[in-house]
């Protein structure tokens, strides 16, 4: 299986790719559109800030090539807020708009709530099978300041204080906004499941 | 519900962990990657990696030991100790650290912060405050191990860290570090209400119930402590037993 990680400067990529060789797996870390188009399966984490993620991605063409993939995807974190529209980040960047949602900040609502939304949280409303095996209400480690409200595509929620998307999907997209790589034994069987898809 | 946070600290001299740690089954305790396995099998939440190591070996061997402990552990870690510029930085998240904690190089020179925040984003960027009590002058921040006192006030600095980017506070008191009496949760809550980002009490836990306070009384979001786990006073299982008897949210 050939397992590919879109490279766009997109930060923690070395985490990806330890979980996945902890799963015996070896991936690619490539911006090469060949190489991506045929891939198995592509990866695409991400952590940092929106719009120079979009610069990256436009400098080598992937904001064309990514929405044409056909194989199985996985967005992780910011790498599945890059797949919305449109983000209040940055004083708002457009985006891949594979995915019809908008990104918005999250407001503190009072000391309990601080920002970013840092540390684990619990999955609720599963409805994919990327989390088959997965117990009701199992912990993820998230860590955002910026999410996806929940919509169709919502596949799973958290809360913080009111419910927003913890994963999207949309055909072949599937995308996480924790950080299935960092996530304990939980993580591990969803990336298990991504690459049985 | 988002959980509140364990955090073992985990000290460490050229590439070793330095506390004498007492724990049966493993095989090497000086070995951080074994201790570090360990600990994330018993729940704890995310890992600290203080580098204590003044030699000039110190970078290398540190970078070796980041990637090592990022190979086999699956939760989120911190890295700190002497960092003190943007390239120091990379290195250490290029090799599999999820953040780094920056202390005496933030204070000599703030816009470091900023620096580092727009450069690999907030999320990564722990600043970390060591605050001592004055009795006259009220909580003051040390940097340089705890030698030198800045003249900084506590609240305002950690506000000012906030300001420029930084993701996270962990705040140390080293009036309580080592003491067993229980973190410091006036300048806790202090912090805590002060600036809108998650902090860390850090110093003085010796029980259960310091956690549940510090919690409880005042507003932390994580808690860290280094001696009461590895000399295994308590276990990382028992005191999230204990605090979701207290109702507070753990992930068990």
């Amino acid at each position: 299986m050939k397992i590919a990680i879109v490279d766009y400067k997109g930060g923690n990529v070395q985490s990806v790719l330890f979980a996945l060789e902890r799963l015996g797996v070896q991936a690619t870390l490539t911006a090469d559109h060949d190489v991506l188009r045929r891939a198995d399966k592509v990866l695409f984490p991400g952590e940092g800030e929106a719009a120079s993620a979009m610069r990256e991605l436009r400098a080598q063409g992937l904001h064309e090539l990514l929405p044409t993939l056909t194989q199985p995807f996985l967005g992780i974190c910011l790498g599945m807020q890059l797949l919305g529209r449109h983000t209040e980040e940055g004083g708002g960047t457009d985006m891949l708009g594979i995915l019809p949602f908008d990104v918005v900040r999250f407001t503190a609502a009072g000391p309990e709530h601080k920002i970013p939304h840092m540390g684990w949280n619990n999955l609720q409303q599963l409805r994919s099978p990327l989390f088959e095996g997965l117990q009701a209400d199992d912990f993820v480690y998230f860590v955002h300041s910026y999410y996806a409200p929940v919509g169709d595509y919502t596949i799973a929620e958290a809360e913080y204080p009111a419910p927003f998307s913890a994963a999207v999907q949309h055909n072949n997209f599937y995308a996480v906004q924790f950080h299935t790589e960092k996530s304990g034994p939980v993580g591990t069987r969803i990336l298990e499941n991504f690459l049985k898809l | 519900m988002l959980t509140k946070r364990i955090i073992p600290c985990l000290d460490i001299k050229d590439g070793r962990t330095v506390k004498g740690v007492q724990f049966e089954g493993l095989r090497d305790a000086g070995d951080p990657v074994a201790l570090a396995a360990r600990y994330a099998r018993e729940g704890a939440d995310e890992l600290v990696f203080l580098d204590i190591t003044a030699t000039n070996q110190k970078r290398a061997t540190l970078i070796a030991l980041v990637r090592e402990v990022a190979r086999e552990l699956d939760i989120p870690f911190t890295v700190g100790g002497g960092i003190g510029s943007v390239a120091d930085v990379e290195a250490l998240l290029l090799n599999g650290a999820d953040k780094v904690s920056i202390n005496s190089a933030a204070l000599a020179r703030p816009e470091l912060i900023n620096e580092l925040a727009a450069r690999f984003g907030s999320q990564c960027i722990v600043v970390a405050a060591d605050a001592r009590y004055h009795a006259a002058d009220g909580w003051q921040v040390y940097t340089r191990a705890g030698t030198n006192n800045t003249g900084r006030d506590a609240v305002d600095w950690c506000r000012e860290a906030a300001d420029r980017g930084a993701g996270e506070i962990l705040l140390t008191s080293m009036s309580n570090d080592g003491t067993k009496d229980g973190f410091a949760l006036d300048i806790t809550g202090a912090v805590s209400l002060a600036v809108p980002i998650p902090v860390i009490a850090s110093g003085g836990a010796g029980s259960k119930q310091d956690f549940t306070n510090v919690f409880q009384l005042a507003r932390a979001d994580a808690g860290l402590a280094a001696s009461i786990f590895h000399f295994g006073e308590i276990g990382i299982r028992e005191l999230k037993e204990h605090l979701r008897q207290d109702g507070i949210p753990v992930r068990l």
